[in-house]
């Protein structure tokens, strides 16, 4: 490979064309200010209009472009080239463990479940008062680090073991939400959501693997949250057992 | 394609951000049935960006704050050309709206005593310009945009709302009467073609700041739904005002919101020198958006502008210190060492006027009905809303103050969502369209699908782009407005003729593209034949030709009307019904 060239291998996949998904090889000149890894796919697609990824925001808040990147999940649109560049080469999959509509397209059907699963709301049902209910800053603070969550599934694509059992286990980042919702002050429902959590799969299929952390663009951490939960259904005083065996 | 499926609804919202979702939820809670057809998944829409607040006098900074206060903010920073009937419902509707998105969780920051924290933005004051500086923008630290659209997903998710995710609606249906009857739109995965057929069709589309080569819109911002209100024939109203955000990040567009400058930031020019000073003396950083913009730009203009090219200015935070920068605005920290290389805790984050807001669109009532102009009067478009930034209340004029189109989100989201309940709980709906009415709401898709030669996408969106940053940006004079708009005649015929070289069905972006680019070059020729007709210079839109306001002439809303390609004039509302009008007067900070 010329050090003026950059090679990208780009996972194609059209449902109507292709029997299999295959690697395709583009040889493009090397950019000459860093761009980011969406800028990339941007200059790509205005050559072949056939590639298909999802972006929107383009500044890493609304979460459309998860995607493999070298190996690891991340977003397109706020990681440069120069961070993942190796050896001239640059290998774009789609995030793994989901149904691939088309290139870089995942269904995320099954992700977006398990979200609405722990019911993502506040739920208080006491008569709301004229203003807004009071909240210190101390509580506010708590969710802090977890309200932030974009829903890219960068995390629980990440995660062996969303993969294995993805109807089944909740998944880090729906699990952040279900903590989002435990540690606020206002929710009323702490133990109707902990019950709903408590069997052997939602949250206990989480085996500290961590790579939900390593993975996450916005720097959240849901296995922290998930250790929260846990400690709180311990908490709870409910006998849980924890089966390995099903 | 002649034979598509017809899915029918009784009420339809085109736009799953902010203001689309305020109205499905009061929808979801009515029993009607309604879907949401959005292009994308609802949390990735455009509202998700912003950052600074919601501004709105709930008292909470200020015990003593009014909503009257608030309101005579916005007739100022409108320019005069905001309609004071629906400027007087958005402030003081204002604070119910925002206390139910508490209700429902949005997680706003908070004073010491509880309450939502508010901080200071431009345009804002105390006792009707008399009383200083007011602290009304209600924030979720800079986040507040994508924590008041996942709360209203949340809330969408709660009441069980209806989400056609991933379809993109591509035109309206009309029936003979001229009513609107729903949408033909298209399922994105797997390219199924629908006539969705509704009574109440709400075009919550956003904006359109993707018309311009620099803006810090998403890259979804391609005015679909204005563009389809146009092509149908109904009219736009002041096209020629867009917001200019004085601070997007130099080469990349992302907004630094102006909640930097409201927490005590500034901007300085390449000798360090605070130059707003001058400029506005009294707020100085804190003047209308329109003002700094321009004063940036003539800092730049005039050789005084920062960087090897001299061609931008400097936003300064590190004086405000890593604590207040860690926890009151963590996202523009974040933002700016991604996209400007930049610690802002160290280094002043280098900025640039940036597209940033479209304060024209459709013109609505304060209940969301669109109306149409039959021989100078209104006409209300049965079957036809708008809400959010497609629409024009106008309740922004002829400049947008900062928080107030989240709160133009919920308050006209909201009221829309009841006015349709209502209207179609006693019996009021649309007659049905024919087969020749839908087949004629098909050709553009069916030409696009069908087209074996022509012009691409993505050079003919450059093009476009390119023109109307150069002739109609944040200065404008006649003769060169005159050049663009002899280029954007020979733009029309490549975007009627784009070549769509994938036909396939399954996720094929490139179809989306090409729709995206005729509903921008709509809203484009629009924006370009408002801007060459107000001739006088008024809050965003200024002219070098025509430097000063002209009431005598100007103190009224544009109306492009799609069909003849002319611009009539229509007047603005002085009536408010709680507070006496508000009279124009000359507006200096």
């Amino acid at each position: 490979m010329f050090r003026n060239k950059l090679e990208i291998s780009l996972y194609r996949y059209n449902p109507e064309e292709d029997k299999f998904p295959y690697m395709k090889k583009y040889i493009i000149d090397k950019p000459e200010r860093d761009i980011m890894v969406l800028d990339l796919l941007n200059l790509l697609k205005e050559e072949d209009q056939s590639i298909s990824y999802r972006r929107s925001c383009r500044e890493g808040v609304c979460g459309s472009d998860g995607m493999n990147i070298n190996g690891k999940n991340g977003l397109a649109c706020i990681t440069p080239i120069s961070e993942v560049i190796k050896r001239n080469k640059i290998e774009l999959r789609p995030l793994p463990g989901l149904p691939v509509i088309r290139d870089l397209v995942v269904d995320m059907t099954e992700f977006y479940s398990q979200y609405e699963k722990i019911k993502p709301f506040l739920q208080n049902e006491t008569t709301a008062p004229e203003q807004e209910r009071l909240q210190s800053p101390e509580d506010r603070d708590k969710l802090d680090g977890l309200y932030e969550c974009i829903l890219c599934a960068c995390c629980s694509t990440s995660c062996p073991s969303f993969w294995w059992n993805p109807d089944k286990f909740v998944g880090p980042a729906a699990l952040l939400q279900a903590y989002r919702f435990l540690a606020d002050s206002r929710d009323l429902k702490t133990q109707e959501r902990l019950e709903s959590l408590s069997d052997p799969f939602s949250v206990y299929r989480c085996h500290g693997i961590m790579n939900c952390v390593n993975v996450c663009p916005k720097g959240l951490n849901p296995n922290k949250a998930i250790g929260e939960i846990k400690s709180m259904l311990h908490k709870n005083k409910k006998d849980i057992i924890v089966s390995d065996g099903a | 394609m002649n034979n598509i499926n017809t899915i029918e609804y009784d009420a339809l919202i085109i736009g799953g951000g902010g203001s689309g979702m305020r109205a499905s939820l009061e929808l979801a809670k009515s029993g009607l049935k309604t879907a949401v057809v959005s292009k994308v998944f609802p949390t990735r829409s455009h509202t998700v960006s912003a950052q600074g607040g919601i501004t709105c006098a709930i008292a909470s900074a200020d015990p003593n704050d009014d909503w009257r206060w608030h309101m005579y903010d916005t007739v100022k920073g409108a320019d005069f050309i905001g309609d004071q009937d629906a400027i007087e419902y958005l402030c003081s509707e204002g604070p119910k709206a925002v206390f139910e998105l508490e209700h429902m969780g949005l997680p706003f920051s908070r004073f010491e005593n509880g309450r939502i924290y508010q901080r200071p933005f431009g345009g804002q004051s105390k006792d009707f310009g008399k009383g200083g500086q007011a602290s009304r923008t209600c924030a979720a630290a800079d986040r507040t945009g994508h924590a008041l659209l996942h709360t209203l997903y949340q809330n969408n998710v709660k009441e069980g709302a209806n989400f056609l995710n991933e379809w993109f609606a591509v035109d309206l249906v009309k029936n003979s009467k001229d009513e609107v009857t729903g949408v033909i739109a298209f399922s994105i995965e797997n390219g199924e073609v629908a006539y969705l057929k509704a009574q109440a069709t709400v075009l919550a589309t956003g904006g359109a700041g993707r018309i311009y080569a620099s803006t810090t819109n998403a890259l979804i911002n391609t005015g679909d739904g204005l563009a389809m209100a146009l092509r149908a024939g109904y009219p736009a109203q002041d096209m020629e005002m867009w917001q200019f955000h004085p601070t997007g990040i130099y080469g990349a567009g992302s907004l630094v919101t102006e909640g930097c400058r409201g927490e005590g930031g500034y901007l300085i020019n390449k000798d360090g020198e605070r130059f707003m000073e001058r400029y506005a003396p009294n707020v100085k950083d804190l003047a209308g958006r329109d003002v700094v913009a321009r004063s940036m730009v003539l800092e730049i203009l005039e050789g005084r502008g920062c960087g090897e090219k001299n061609d931008h200015i400097f936003l300064k935070l590190d004086h405000l210190g890593a604590d207040v920068l860690n926890s009151k605005l963590p996202g523009i920290c974040e933002l700016s060492r991604t996209f400007a290389h930049v610690d802002p805790i160290y280094e002043p984050i280098p900025v640039v006027p940036t597209c940033h807001y479209m304060m024209g669109g459709t013109p609505t009532n304060i209940s969301g009905q669109a109306y149409t102009r039959i021989n100078n009067e209104d006409h209300l478009i049965p079957g036809l809303f708008s809400v959010g930034e497609a629409a024009c209340v106008s309740v922004h004029g002829a400049n947008r103050l900062g928080g107030n189109s989240l709160l133009d989100l919920v308050v006209f989201g909201r009221a829309t969502g009841k006015h349709i309940q209502e209207e179609l709980k006693s019996g009021g709906g649309v007659a049905s369209a024919t087969k020749g009415d839908i087949d004629s709401s098909l050709e553009r898709l069916n030409k696009l699908n069908e087209s074996n030669s022509g012009f691409d996408t993505a050079d003919v969106k450059k093009e476009l782009q390119e023109c109307m940053q150069n002739y109609f940006g944040v200065f404008r004079r006649g003769e060169f407005m005159k050049q663009g708009l002899d280029q954007l005649k020979d733009l029309k015929v490549k975007v009627d003729n784009l070549h769509l070289i994938d036909k396939s069905d399954a996720f094929n972006t490139s179809r989306v593209e090409a729709i995206e680019l005729q509903n921008l070059f709509d809203v484009a020729e629009a924006t370009a034949i408002s801007a060459y007709e107000r001739n006088e210079s008024r809050g965003a839109h200024a002219r070098d030709d025509y430097p000063d306001r002209d009431d005598e002439n100007w103190l009224c809303h544009t109306m492009f009307d799609p069909k003849s390609k002319l611009v009539s004039k229509r007047e603005v509302n002085f009536n408010p019904s709680k507070v006496e009008a508000f009279p124009p007067i000359v507006r200096t900070y």
